[in-house]
């Protein structure tokens, strides 16, 4: 088993319950593990919850912390994969001063550049939506950091896995047994 | 029709009732079986304690004299009987109270359901008066928790709650229950839960790794066991007997596991670990097939895994996949329940002896048997021992007792010498090492089966953690019998410091008060040895009695505890002195 710290994405499929948050990200503190992010949403399946956990990590902890998590009742499943195993990304707003776009040409020509998107403009602020990769942001922000930006939020990754979760097949088996 | 129309068919004719919360709480608690509990009352759980006030002609509420106590009485009660033991607390520091036994429960996967009374919910978040989120202090040592805020919850969060506790790997569960919820009043019925559908209690068993591990073993020339407590949670005590007598393999218990497979048993070769006995320790890095069952390689058990087992093809079963691989990498792991896995493991096998192999062990224990058991059991110094009055208390109890343990020096001598004739009489704190547990888990165990012989077994020092309970034993008259091994220090912790601080003492000597005037303030009768002539008669004297005795035992102050696999070191460098 690899000692190398990587990269994982856990996903985690739940039941939509108050705690189960505090329950799953115990699992991590109690290891000394650092989420770098954590996104949670409605999955696929109705009244299935989804987390999406980034964590730096060696495969053989990965292996023990999804063990730990499906040990959960209300977890139903959990996986772990690389970077290369999914498909992710992350996505970011920024909200800048409206005079800056027209006094600076090249703002535009940034927005253009990296696909961002303008959400709103109105007299004293625009803002500036975009997604992509982790690098791909920061790469943005500074850019548009020389201009002055008035916020800046990033969400955590989310994911989707390039192979099959088999979550709704589980389920259905629990209903026809 | 299937059977969830069955079900939903059957809900419908399913006579509904008015009643409120707290009145609720209490007909689920009879619908699950519990016909006694354990806990202490306080202002968010009073409506829950005027019910019981009603109800007390059919379930039996014990107040203990702090609620660490209730839940370890509760934890004494689920260990010796397999069923579950119910703590009650109030909000706040009542709550905060029962977190010890919670953790040492969460640990040893013992089933209990904790209830606890809440603010109301309007208060929630408002720093009210005993107000404390208990829910989120207990996730981590709990196996489910839940809140409750509206009555009409009450039934289906009580019917999860035993469920979970009590299948797959048991553990503890907490209900905390807001005030208002208590007074509402609902349409109440009640039905058990048997499944949750994000919960897979018990994996299948998949037969080729039942092969798989069957053929390792046929094939083995020094094959060895190391079973744990999944023996006795999985009841599958019958089984083991008949798969190490088939394949004639020589097996050794964790200290949980231990009564599970009598001590006379000819294949019981003892206990491994780092108090545990020298044969099974050394020859567990000579094996060549290790056959763990329903244990977890808990670094007690292992010392250094660099050097654990290395030559050994190791088999795990277990009911946790969370425990294959988690400290010990296996060859082959059998997940699934132990009573069937080992039936099945059982048809397997190839009838078998390992004489030699087994020669081995005895050669060691005899070397240990010199070094360390002759000198516990029969010393020719004038200090008494440990060893001496455990020896007594298996002479005079015939091994039927049940031996509740508390933490430390006394409890590796219990664990090393009692002797055991039945299955869940070894009862003691071991994921957690509570001190403090013995005295109120044998309350539980004691008042779970009433006509068994409970004799607690507690150092000076964990006695005092909760020394309180002595009033729960009056009052509720619990015909427990109370063993204290007093050498007026911390002993486990002085060793440690002998061995390996050089003898600095710092904060492990104790000035005890007199205990037998304690335990005779309590009305229990009480007496004190200081001296080997004493001894036997006031053993016997003890478990003759019909109630409650309390029996000092002046040990040797300064006696150290072997053999002993040093911190961090390998089990085969075992020491025996």
């Amino acid at each position: 088993m690899s000692q190398e710290i990587k990269t994982f994405t856990i996903s985690v499929y739940t039941e939509n319950n108050i705690g189960l948050l505090n329950r799953i990200s115990a699992i991590f503190q109690r290891r000394h593990i650092n989420i770098e992010s954590l996104t949670t949403s409605q999955s696929e399946i109705k009244d299935v919850n989804r987390f999406v956990i980034v964590v730096k990590i060696t495969e053989d902890q990965a292996i023990k912390v999804v063990r730990q998590i499906e040990k959960q009742v209300e977890a139903i499943r959990a996986y772990y994969h690389t970077n290369e195993e999914t498909i992710f990304t992350e996505n970011c707003m920024f909200k800048i001063k409206s005079e800056l776009l027209f006094e600076e040409p090249q703002i535009q020509n940034i927005i253009k550049d990296s696909d961002s998107r303008i959400v709103t403009v109105n007299r004293e602020f625009f803002v500036l939506e975009s997604t992509g990769r982790r690098h791909e942001i920061e790469e943005l922000r500074e850019k548009l950091d020389k201009f002055g930006i008035m916020q800046f939020v990033r969400s955590g990754r989310i994911a989707v896995t390039k192979d099959e979760m088999k979550v709704s097949e589980i389920l259905e088996e629990f209903k026809n047994q | 029709m299937n059977t969830e129309t069955i079900k939903k068919e059957e809900n419908k004719t399913a006579k509904t009732e008015r009643i409120t919360g707290c009145e609720a709480i209490i007909r689920c608690l009879i619908a699950e079986g519990v016909d006694i509990l354990y806990g202490y009352p306080g202002g968010a759980i009073m409506p829950v304690y005027d019910e019981l006030y009603k109800y007390q002609d059919r379930i039996h509420h014990v107040l203990t004299r702090h609620e660490q106590g209730a839940a370890h009485a509760a934890q004494g009660y689920a260990r010796i009987s397999g069923k579950v033991g119910v703590a009650m607390a109030t909000s706040g520091p009542g709550a905060t109270n029962l977190i010890t036994g919670i953790a040492d429960a969460q640990i040893d996967s013992t089933p209990i359901v904790c209830i606890t009374g809440q603010v109301p919910s309007h208060l929630l978040g408002t720093d009210a008066f005993q107000e404390t989120d208990i829910v989120g202090i207990s996730t981590p040592v709990t196996k489910w928790n839940a809140q409750v805020t509206k009555a009409s919850e009450i039934p289906e969060v009580m019917a999860k709650a035993f469920y979970i506790a009590k299948s797959g790997r048991p553990g503890p569960v907490l209900v905390d229950i807001t005030k208002d919820a208590q007074f509402e009043e609902f349409d109440f019925k009640y039905e058990k839960c048997t499944a949750v559908r994000s919960y897979n209690p018990i994996p299948k068993t998949d037969i080729n790794t039942v092969k798989a591990a069957a053929d390792l073993i046929n094939n083995a020339e020094k094959p060895m066991i190391v079973w744990g407590q999944g023996v006795i949670l999985g009841e599958a005590e019958e089984e083991l007997k008949a798969v190490v007598e088939k394949s004639g393999v020589p097996a050794a218990w964790t200290i949980l596991g231990a009564s599970a497979l009598p001590t006379s048993h000819p294949l019981n070769i003892g206990m491994v670990g780092m108090h545990g006995n020298y044969a099974p320790n050394k020859l567990t890095n000579e094996c060549d097939v290790l056959i763990a069952i329903g244990m977890r390689f808990d670094d007690r058990v292992t010392g250094d895994l660099n050097t654990y087992a290395k030559q050994a093809k190791i088999i795990h079963f277990d009911i946790d996949p969370a425990e294959i691989n988690k400290n010990v990498k296996v060859d082959i792991a059998v997940l699934g329940d132990s009573k069937e896995s080992l039936g099945l493991l059982l048809s397997e096998l190839n009838a078998n002896s390992h004489e030699s192999w087994l020669q081995e062990f005895k050669d060691l224990y005899a070397i240990e048997y010199d070094a360390v058991i002759k000198d516990d059991l029969l010393p020719e110094k004038e200090g008494l021992t440990m060893g001496e009055v455990l020896k007594e208390i298996n002479t005079y109890s015939n091994g039927d007792a049940a031996i509740v343990s508390d933490v430390g020096q006394h409890q590796m001598i219990a664990c090393r010498y009692a002797e055991f004739n039945k299955t869940k009489s070894n009862i003691t704190s071991g994921g957690l090492g509570t001190m403090g547990f013995a005295l109120p888990a044998a309350i539980g165990a004691k008042m779970a089966e009433p006509h068994r012989e409970v004799v607690a077994i507690i150092g000076d020092g964990g006695y005092q953690m909760n020394i309180q309970e002595l009033g729960t034993i009056f009052q509720q008259k619990v015909a427990v019998k109370i063993v204290v091994l007093n050498n007026e220090f911390l002993g486990m912790v002085r060793q440690w410091q002998q061995l390996f601080f050089d003898k600095r003492y710092a904060s492990t000597e104790m000035t005890n008060p007199d205990f037998v005037t304690i335990a005779k303030g309590y009305h229990i009768e009480a007496k004190r040895v200081t001296k080997r002539e004493e001894l036997a008669d006031a053993v016997k004297e003890m478990i003759e009695s019909k109630s409650s005795y309390f029996l000092e035992v002046c040990v040797e102050k300064e006696d150290n505890v072997f053999p002993m696999i040093p911190s961090g070191a390998s089990v085969s460098d075992i020491r025996l002195s």
